[in-house]
């Protein structure tokens, strides 16, 4: 098992009437909002947190991109990735994760991840998503039918700028470039291991299979309603004759909150799980999903936004978010128990561990944390374990460091510069 | 009106046909053809009318290899020189004028009559157009229509979005038609048609609802600042759907150009 401390890095201090006065937490949210003073202390204070994780035994730490939207604040997740490359030290960095497609050119984000791969010694984990059509039509204004087109170009850009090692001339009908030449290029070869972010649209599920990357369900909405679309995943490796059915090929995002009992983590998170779900996502209907964004085949195959206006407007109260999966929460027992369904149902061999909620307090998603790192997750590391043995922590699925790695900010005192020459 | 399929060098396109008289072809707005299939019967009468459907419209194929203007405006000369006319009139709806424009610029010596309608295309700051792309079908008739109220039953009338088959079907349909239209339209409806205006040689009529709420009146004024002569004909009490709202004055206005 492979377990990703994930922060989307919300804006806590979205008032109390933000839902009466605003019909957006995302692409035309209210400038007023944001305060640059706190966000100081707002990023320090979740930078710090991710390097707890780390810290506390995770695989990975994991950050992602959106623009223009309160519950993310990192439109630049390689930033935030490369803050962490200087403070963790053998952490895999998952960055799901630049949007290919938003970069002109695209190259950019096969220069900046080969940064992060060679500063951290190979831990990168890539992610090559889409991008909601919020970010990516919405906010960056690219053409939703041409979206996918743009994206795919894009990969097969990165990919042959880290595969090649003459220059070569590229022409794509959305960029040209005459001289591709990689400087730097990643650790790892032939390249990092990429995960693609999904929402269910059939050609990234076939997009993964094809390429042996792993998918990635980053849902709110829990495991039990994630359940169809990872079966829908698993039923299309199967249809496409996968090689094998390694868990690795999948990830899945799940709130998690751990606390001593299930009443205290009630008593402690619940606040902040209201805040998440019933103010953060309060998305405008209207931006989830510009005409052309998805296929016409994802959408006959009824598989739906998680956006989608029915479960806009309504109140969701812990109690339904814990019994509906959207949040697995309570004692490390019932957590442990949850979680073990959850990895079984969805047959994912990576898992995003939403812990930093909403505008929960940094003392309260230390607990919850430490609880989850130190009780559960020793005792989900043996899931998988009749899988074949070469697959047990597959591979090629995730980083693989250099065995010997620079330790950050070990320079020793000046002493013979001349003697350097020698 | 008879719905007829020709073919063009890369999609094979649906178009309406009927009437008698001089040629025009009417292209549509991003809303499609089915509003407008009352006033195109009234059209009939005056003239011998095409009106093609842009790929991916009503049940037309789509075409993934039209991606941006140039496939767009060379694609409807495609239709145009595939149905056999020479010099039609050039009539479009928003969209559909934005393209009739276009051809109109691209090949000013070939089109000497061009009826605008609300057209779309230019782009002004301190007038922004509404993103249609960015509406909830709810919230559509206060744009397009003079008299929101009328257009919003006229616009639900057998839409049940709580029946997930409707709800599947008006969002297929609304990816394919949108999602077409977008190339051209989205985020901001200009591709740099403000420059090439000049070169339009055609009698031009702008013809424009006087309550036009998504493509406000004022920008008859720049499409008449950059074609030369062209003429406006405000119609009173109609809005972006001038044609469905008040067509006897629309086609006067087309009479026009005669």
């Amino acid at each position: 098992m492979r377990f990703t401390w994930f922060n989307l890095m919300p804006w806590p201090y979205l008032p109390d009437d933000f839902r009466e006065k605003n019909r957006s937490v995302w692409v035309d949210i209210d400038s007023n909002l944001f305060d640059p003073v706190k966000s100081h202390q707002v990023y320090n204070n979740y930078l710090d947190l991710l390097e707890y994780a780390a810290k506390l035994g995770f695989d990975g730490i994991g950050v992602n991109e959106h623009h223009q939207n309160a519950y993310g604040l990192m439109p630049s997740p390689n930033l935030i990735a490369a803050s962490l490359a200087r403070r963790t030290d053998d952490v895999a960095l998952v960055v799901l994760g630049a949007s290919i497609a938003l970069y002109n050119p695209p190259l950019r984000v096969a220069e900046e991840f080969a940064m992060l791969d060679c500063i951290s010694g190979g831990r990168l984990v890539a992610g090559f998503p889409v991008g909601t059509s919020m970010d990516t039509n919405y906010c960056y204004g690219t053409i939703p039918g041409l979206t996918r087109e743009k994206y795919q170009e894009a990969h097969v850009l990165i990919k042959r700028a880290w595969a090649e090692r003459e220059p070569f001339a590229f022409n794509g009908r959305y960029t040209k470039l005459r001289y591709v030449n990689a400087w730097p290029r990643p650790i790892q070869q032939p390249h990092p291991p990429i995960h693609i972010p999904g929402g269910g649209s059939i050609e990234t599920f076939d997009f993964c299979i094809d390429n042996t990357y792993s998918y990635s369900y980053l849902s709110f909405g829990g495991y039990i309603r994630g359940q169809a679309l990872m079966q829908g995943y698993w039923d299309r490796v199967a249809e496409r004759n996968a090689p094998d059915t390694s868990p690795y090929r999948a990830g899945f995002a799940q709130t998690i909150c751990v606390g001593e009992t299930d009443a205290e983590a009630e008593r402690l998170y619940a606040k902040h799980v209201s805040y998440f779900y019933n103010r953060c996502l309060h998305v405008y209907p209207g931006f989830a999903d510009a005409p052309g964004y998805r296929t016409i085949k994802t959408i006959q195959k009824g598989i739906l936004s998680q956006y989608a206006p029915h479960t806009m407007f309504q109140e969701f109260p812990w109690k339904e978010l814990v019994d509906n999966g959207s949040v697995i929460a309570g004692s490390p027992e019932t957590v442990t128990h949850r979680m073990e369904d959850l990895i079984k149902k969805l047959r994912v061999g990576n898992i995003f561990c939403l812990m930093q909620i909403g505008d929960m307090p940094r003392d309260k998603c230390m607990h919850s944390t430490r609880l989850f790192a130190e009780k559960v997750m020793p005792k989900l590391r043996k899931m998988f374990p009749d899988y074949a043995p070469e697959y047990v922590n597959d591979g090629r699925f995730w980083c693989k460091p250099l065995a010997v790695r620079a330790s950050p900010g070990a320079l020793p005192v000046e002493s013979d510069p001349v003697g350097a020459d020698r | 009106m008879e719905l007829k399929t020709i073919q063009t060098q890369r999609v094979p396109v649906r178009y309406y046909e009927g009437g008698a008289g001089r040629p025009l072809v009417f292209l549509h707005g991003a809303g499609g053809l089915d509003m407008d299939l009352g006033f195109l019967d009234s059209l009939a009468r005056k003239f011998h009318v095409y009106a093609p459907l842009v790929p991916g419209y009503g049940d037309s194929e789509e075409c993934s290899e039209l991606r941006d203007m140039l496939d767009f405006t060379l694609h409807t000369w495609d239709v145009v020189e595939q149905l056999g006319l020479k010099d039609p009139i050039l009539a479009g709806l928003s969209m559909g004028g934005m393209i009739a424009s276009e051809m109109a610029a691209i090949a000013p010596n070939d089109v000497s009559r061009l009826a605008l309608i609300a057209p779309a295309g230019l782009w002004m700051d301190e007038h922004p157009i509404p993103d249609i792309f960015a509406m909830l079908p709810y919230e559509l008739p206060g744009y397009l229509f003079y008299d929101a109220e009328a257009g919003a039953k006229i616009m639900s009338a057998g839409a049940d979005m709580s029946d997930p088959k409707f709800l599947q079907a008006f969002l297929v349909q609304n990816a394919r038609q949108l999602g077409a239209a977008g190339k051209i339209l989205f985020p901001i409806p200009e591709r740099g048609l403000a420059s090439r205006l000049y070169r339009i040689k055609a009698k031009t009529v702008l013809i424009w609802g006087e309550g036009d709420k998504l493509i406000p009146p004022v920008y008859a004024q720049a499409f008449q600042r950059g074609i030369a002569g062209a003429e406006v004909v405000m119609i009173p009490q109609a809005g972006h759907v001038a044609p469905f709202e008040k067509p006897a004055d629309v086609i006067g206005a087309i009479a026009r150009l005669q």
